[in-house]
């Protein structure tokens, strides 16, 4: 080695090949193909709803059928628009809890060995397709849930919730509610579980060694570090629970009114999601688009519930992951191991085979939307 | 030391026969409490009339009773707290498993009657209109509905597979870690999976009614659709299986002055490739049982046809809405056969599963077990 070769190495370029470059650009393109189809959905809606939304809703096409009585796109869109986020508060407020306490048993309770098949076990709940929760909520949930309903509906009608003509056929919104709170199980019990799963080690073991019962530690170790975690696992949940279509239009006999009953035949509020399915095949072009018109208002609902659930993670990720990490100094392997979890909280969305499950839950989560 | 030694101490109430185990329930309280409270509630139905679902309700609330309030008569009430938890967290993953039971023995104990049947899932079926005597004669079938699943589902992921493990590559091999690309993208993937199925259904509808015209129902229109829902989820699994192949491979490729091209093709993706078939089949899995989307946009029809450019096209999870929500004459029929397309598309979604998980471990590099 000459000393001018050290003092100005000269700067090596592999040549660049054909393929290189092909392979180069067909994967840029693929990944810019990503941006184009979600600016085209977005598009596509907006240019096939418009005429709807702009449209005289008190004659022509719209002013019969399924749209007759509404003097506007808002008027028709907004008690939709409640139906929607009604239906999957209820079924947030039945599956959040549950889907916490079975995360928790998983991470927390269960023997080790048997954890990673009993949370596949969960997992499958999400590979369950909707038609059959439809099917299944029509068939057994119904008739199930019918004397409670009725009990509840003569002892307590006086709440506004449980009050109104009781059903008889069991096609209420709780029961569109309970087998949507079934459905958003998995996908919360998944990231949540991944989150408890990546609390601190050495966290626990301090509450464990100040003398913390279990539920202590988990309550002073675990939750303060997965809360934002298990927020934006609530509201992907809820992200969910809104696009949910096809267990909704089965279970549910609606109207297009705001209601809060639960109990009832024909005062349901109806979803979104459902009323384009429902109304679709029978629709004619106008009230097509109208439909299309009230997609795109679901659409952007679920959008907004999805960026604040990733802008909770993310910001968690840098935050409040990053300082616990680097304020505790790691002592033992493990420790530096969950540091290193710790630094990558997104990573939970994507549960892989991770070293606390080593029965593998595959890449298979319950990421993907259904109908 | 004998107790007479401080006059003014208070008495022992009781004997400590062993300091250790006072305070402390036995080591099989919670199980014994188990037993007991099945036993309980099963004495109070055995009165009243048996219901299997009343006697577990029945008894999960006595055993919480019990393991309380025992709890909190001989520990203390941080750790009777603690066993209330335990309890409870248990019953709320019981509660889980129900459904999933429940769902998987109505499939099969209603649909095991037709799908099983060579007839029912090789046969065309619906409802002929023999104009000569007219009469209509229903056949029970789901061939037609096997086909167009197939054919859809086909078609969505020969498009979504390259683009989606082609854009992780770009992810993980091309863009680099915070470049502004990389981040819009994972961020726009992630939002994708967010998008309600319907939406998909609508979009692909909206592309086709302004590229076609109006009645564009055709299987290509829900493959689209379909592909909207997919390509997302593979991204996502290719992505984290590529991430898993160690930097140290791609790197002593380099060293050899292997280009990145085919450092990508030779190293990465073999490495990563049970990993790659394992997320494809998965989100086939997942997409196969669509049901809003490819009603939307592909509408549904009892004819058989296997051209995905023309006509509506029926698919098995369609089949079983429409058999139930639009009978036909026959309407126990229809509910029928609706159950045996939803066992059929279980059977399908299982296969699926399985075969993902045989791959996962066939194909499993040797050198990273």
């Amino acid at each position: 080695m000459t000393e001018s070769s050290l003092a100005a190495p000269r700067r090596i370029t592999a040549k660049a090949r054909p393929s290189d470059r092909i392979f180069k650009f067909l994967s840029t393109g693929s990944a810019t193909l990503i941006l184009v189809i979600l600016a085209g959905v977005a598009l596509f809606l907006i240019v096939k709803a418009a005429p709807a939304i702009a449209a005289d809703w008190t004659k022509g096409d719209l002013a019969g059928g399924t749209t007759a009585h509404h003097t506007s796109f808002l008027s028709y869109t907004a008690p939709l628009i409640w139906g929607t986020l009604w239906s999957s508060i209820i079924a947030l407020i039945m599956g959040a809890p549950v889907a916490i306490g079975i995360a928790l048993f998983i991470s927390h309770y269960a023997p080790r060995r048997f954890a990673g098949i009993l949370a596949y076990l969960v997992d499958l709940l999400a590979a369950v397709p909707s038609i059959i929760f439809g099917l299944w909520g029509i068939f057994t949930i119904r008739p199930f849930l019918l004397p409670f309903q009725h009990w509840l509906n003569a002892h307590a009608g006086w709440f506004p919730l449980f009050g109104g003509q009781a059903s008889q056929s069991g096609s209420t919104m709780f029961a569109a509610g309970v087998v949507l709170a079934v459905m958003i199980l998995p996908i919360i019990t998944s990231i949540t579980r991944e989150i408890f799963l990546q609390t601190p080690r050495l966290h626990e073991e301090a509450a464990l060694a100040l003398g913390a019962t279990k539920w202590e530690t988990v309550r002073l170790a675990v939750f303060p570090y997965a809360r934002s975690g298990m927020l934006s696992a609530i509201l992907l949940g809820l992200g969910r629970a809104l696009g949910e279509t096809m267990a909704v239009a089965m279970i549910l006999s609606p109207s297009l009114v705001f209601s809060l009953r639960l109990f009832t035949d024909n005062q349901n509020s109806q979803t979104i999601a459902a009323n384009i399915a429902l109304n679709f095949p029978e629709s004619n072009e106008l009230q097509r688009e109208a439909l299309i018109g009230t997609g795109l208002a679901l659409f952007v609902i679920s959008l907004v519930v999805n960026f604040a659930a990733r802008f909770i993670i993310g910001r968690t990720g840098r935050s409040s992951g990053g300082k616990k990490a680097k304020s505790l100094p790691p002592t033992n392997p493990s420790t530096i191991l969950a540091l290193d979890d710790a630094e990558s909280p997104l990573e939970a969305l994507h549960p892989h085979a991770s070293s606390a499950h080593p029965e593998g839950v595959k890449p298979s989560q319950p990421e993907g939307p259904r109908s | 030391m004998s107790a007479t030694a401080i006059p003014n101490a208070p008495a022992p109430q009781r004997q400590i026969d062993n300091a250790l185990t006072s305070g402390q329930l036995p080591r099989f309280f919670e199980v014994w409490a188990l037993i007991g409270s099945l036993v309980v509630s099963g004495v109070l139905f055995a009165v009243v009339g048996f219901s299997v679902v009343g006697w577990i309700v029945v008894a999960a609330i006595v055993y919480l009773l019990i393991v309380g309030v025992i709890s909190s008569i001989v520990e203390n009430r941080r750790k009777a707290v603690d066993r209330l938890v335990r309890g409870v967290v248990v019953i709320m993953f019981l509660l889980a498993l129900a459904p999933l039971l429940s769902t998987l023995i109505d499939v099969i104990a209603r649909g095991a009657g037709d799908a099983f049947d060579p007839n029912f899932a090789f046969k065309v079926g619906g409802s002929h209109f023999d104009p000569v005597s007219l009469k209509v004669t229903t056949t029970i079938g789901a061939w037609q509905s096997v086909v167009g699943t197939l054919i859809i589902t086909g078609i969505a992921t020969v498009i979504s597979v390259p683009i989606g493990i082609l854009t992780a590559i770009y992810l993980v091999e091309y863009g680099r870690p915070n470049s502004t690309m990389n981040r819009a993208v994972t961020f726009l993937v992630d939002v994708m999976t967010g998008i309600p199925s319907i939406v998909a259904g609508l979009f692909a509808f909206s592309l086709f009614t302004l590229i076609i015209g109006p009645k564009a129902f055709s299987g290509f229109s829900a493959a689209i659709a379909l592909c909207v829902l997919m390509i997302p989820i593979v991204v996502r699994s290719s992505e984290e299986m590529l991430k898993l192949v160690p930097l140290d491979l791609r790197e002593a490729s380099y060293a050899l002055g292997v280009t990145k091209f085919v450092t990508i093709t030779r190293i990465v993706l073999p490495t990563a490739i049970s990993g790659l078939i394992t997320g494809v089949m998965i989100a086939i899995a997942r997409v196969i049982g669509e049901t809003a989307p490819i009603f939307i946009a592909a509408s549904f029809t009892n004819n058989f046809n296997a051209d995905p450019f023309r006509n509506a096209m029926s698919t098995l999870p369609v089949m079983a809405y429409t058999g139930y929500k639009f009978p036909s004459t026959d309407v126990a029929g229809s509910v029928a056969s609706a159950w045996g397309a939803a066992l059929l598309l279980v059977i399908l979604v299982v296969i699926l599963n399985l075969i993902a998980r045989i791959v996962a471990r066939v194909f499993a590099p040797k050198g990273l077990r």
